[in-house]
């Protein structure tokens, strides 16, 4: 397995004070990565600076995307090189119509595609509202979905998928998310990779992941089974959990 | 037809004492530099026009080809030069201008200067002291003419005080659409449009208004627009500046006279250049059960300076509900923009007024959310200014549409 993402070293402020340190990682084509943390741990910084917000000054480190050093690149440019996000909290933006977003950021998604996806995302009602206004909880994520499955990224960062999404929601929102990152499609044909960030673990009832982490006080620690490293701080908490390799400060998978 | 006479030369004599009357908005202009008489010949059709006269009328909304216009009427500099009505709505629908109208109907003097104030300023003096036509337009009752009607205020000649008194009646149950372009053909012309429109919606009656101006760096301009609306009537105003301009002044008026009359604005202002931009709107919700509201969305770039104003009076003895929102972004460290909502309740014990007026900047963070999927920060800012701008106004030519993404590309830059 190829790898495509590596972060060498990452350290990350915001407003001058650090939220993340040293950070080490790494992932291959294909893979979807769990991460695991408490509020404030740091996951949707770390997140947001591989996708290149400025507010997350990288202080030390390299990000490097399919062997490319993007660390200097701005938001755009990692996204046209095939990095793309679905927020927690997207901002509603008057006046731009989901339809008409949708159109502009379609990577090659003919309108019939689009139109059968919004569908099967309960969004067909929606395309004609300004982007977010007036969503709910589930709708926004539905939303974001929507976009990355015309947008098509080779690495998705999914930011708390089940915040704000009532029970019957969170299936329709985890199919999405199978649906995206081509799950449902055949073994041979190459998978999209993502980062998930989950802090139910919720997620993983619908999407098969293939490894876990933690981040807790700023730093990347303890690796593995995502089911495990969710059963441990179900039964432990997160302390524990960080402090059963207390040895392992940085993690590669 | 003594008393119309009677009637006509009274309004003439408060004219006359109102001929040097300041205005009490904007800045002042001397009438006296534009002097200039124009007389132009007729055309056959509107493709006709010469190429800068044409893409003038263009940009100004005009569909040269009228394929989807009802009827038309173009006037240049002091002639009427093309009046055109779809036959399929002869005999339901009326075009002329409003010197004919005012030959053929006695009865027009029940419209004429009853809505705006003949003495109002110095410029609705000189509209009726040196009245150069207008159009006068009329839908018959319950007529609902199916595409809009067009009409086209074209001045193409330098130091040219373009005087021209507009009327539209919406007979009882008919409906209405116009579209009204104003503008150069000369984009350095020096000159003045003065622009008096007079609206008369009949009870059950819409009428749906859309307002171009396209004019240039030398020109002023001074509209004075009263609308009265009687019981379940309907008027709804879209005002559209994308241009620069010398100074233009203006604050139109929807009367809500009737029980459960409504109106609409809907203004979107782009100050370019060293543009003097002082324009507002008023709804005076005098009827029961009568609904206002006023939406602005301005946009200071360069050094333009912008006074966006709205007013909401009620004087109802009933119920009435009115809302006001108006929002600018200012684009350039030398332009500026006036937020000025006022709402104001005379004795009308149950009226709900509300407004909500706010200047800012572009968020950052919708520019940085379109750029997460692949957009340039440039492109970015434009979609959400565009999106800002937009206001679904119905029948806009796509040239229009077009012409606000190339202010935006041209001005946004500055602001990011």
């Amino acid at each position: 397995m190829q790898e495509m993402l590596r972060v060498e070293n990452l350290t990350l402020s915001i407003d001058g004070k650090q939220v993340l340190k040293g950070v080490n990682f790494s992932m291959n084509y294909g893979e979807v990565h769990m991460l695991f943390g408490p509020n404030g741990a740091g996951k949707t910084s770390f997140i947001m600076a591989l996708m290149g917000f400025p507010k997350y000054k990288v202080d030390q480190g390299r990000i490097y995307f399919k062997g490319e050093d993007v660390t200097e690149k701005d938001i755009s440019e990692r996204s046209r090189l095939g990095l793309g996000i679905s927020f927690q909290r997207p901002p509603t933006v008057r006046g731009v119509s989901l339809r008409k977003f949708i159109e502009i950021i379609s990577d090659g998604a003919s309108r019939e595609e689009t139109l059968k996806i919004a569908e099967k995302l309960n969004l067909l009602s929606h395309l004609d509202r300004g982007l977010n206004e007036g969503f709910s909880g589930g709708e926004m994520k539905r939303s974001e979905l929507l976009q990355l499955m015309v947008q098509k990224p080779d690495l998705v960062f999914i930011d708390e998928p089940e915040s704000g999404v009532d029970l019957e929601n969170i299936a329709l929102v985890g199919e999405a998310i199978t649906t995206l990152l081509g799950k449902e499609d055949k073994l041979k044909e190459q998978k999209r990779s993502a980062i998930i960030i989950t802090h139910t673990g919720h997620i993983l009832d619908f999407v098969n992941a293939d490894k876990g982490s933690l981040i807790f006080e700023g730093k990347l620690i303890c690796g593995g089974n995502p089911r495990d490293i969710l059963s441990e701080i179900k039964k432990h908490g997160y302390r524990r959990c960080a402090q059963c390799q207390p040895s392992v400060l940085t993690f590669r998978t | 037809m003594s008393t119309i006479s009677t009637y006509l030369s009274d309004i003439r004599e408060r004219a006359k004492k109102a001929r040097d009357k300041k205005a009490a908005l904007g800045p002042d202009v001397d009438l006296a530099r534009y002097d200039q008489h124009v007389e132009r010949g007729k055309i056959e059709s509107l493709e006709g026009l010469p190429q800068q006269a044409r893409e003038a009328a263009v940009m100004s909304g005009i569909d040269v080809k009228e394929e989807m216009r009802s009827g038309s009427y173009l006037q240049v500099d002091h002639s009427v030069v093309y009046e055109r009505l779809n036959k399929l709505h002869e005999g339901k629908l009326e075009i002329m201008s409003t010197t004919e109208a005012l030959q053929k109907y006695d009865w027009l003097e029940d419209y004429y200067w009853r809505a705006v104030p003949v003495d109002q300023d110095k410029y609705t003096a000189q509209a009726e002291l040196k009245m150069t036509h207008g159009y006068f337009i009329r839908v018959l009752p319950h007529q609902k003419p199916e595409y809009p009607v067009q009409a086209c205020l074209l001045v193409a000649e330098n130091h040219v005080s373009q005087n021209v008194h507009n009327i539209i009646i919406v007979e009882e149950g008919a409906e209405l659409q116009v579209i009204t372009g104003c503008t150069l053909s000369k984009k350095d012309a020096e000159g003045i449009h003065l622009g008096i429109s007079e609206f008369y919606v009949k009870k059950g009656g819409k009428l749906f208004f859309t307002m171009i101006h396209n004019w240039a760096d030398n020109f002023h301009v001074r509209p004075r627009t009263w609308a009265v609306i009687e019981e379940d009537g309907a008027f709804v105003s879209n005002y559209v500046l994308l241009k620069p301009v010398k100074s233009i002044q203006a604050f139109p008026v929807a009367y809500l006279k009737g029980d459960r009359a409504s109106a609409k604005f809907n203004t979107v202002v782009y100050g370019l250049k060293d543009s003097y931009i002082d324009l507002g709107s008023r709804i005076i919700l005098e009827g029961q059960d009568t609904r206002g509201e006023s939406i602005a969305r301005t946009i200071a770039a360069d050094e333009s300076v912008i006074y966006a104003r709205g007013d909401l009076v009620a004087k109802t003895k009933g119920y009435c509900l009115a809302h006001l929102d108006c929002r600018g972004i200012v684009f350039s460290n030398r332009g500026k923009i006036f937020a000025i909502p006022q709402l104001i309740s005379e004795g009308a014990l149950k009226a709900e007024l509300s407004h909500e007026a706010s200047i800012g900047p572009i968020s950052e963070e919708q520019v940085e959310y379109l750029m997460s999927r692949g957009v340039s920060r440039e492109d970015a800012v434009s979609v959400i200014t565009s999106g800002f701008l937009n206001l679904d106004i119905p029948y806009l030519p796509e040239v229009i549409d077009r012409n606000i993404k190339e202010v935006i590309q041209a001005t946004a830059k500055e602001s990011m």
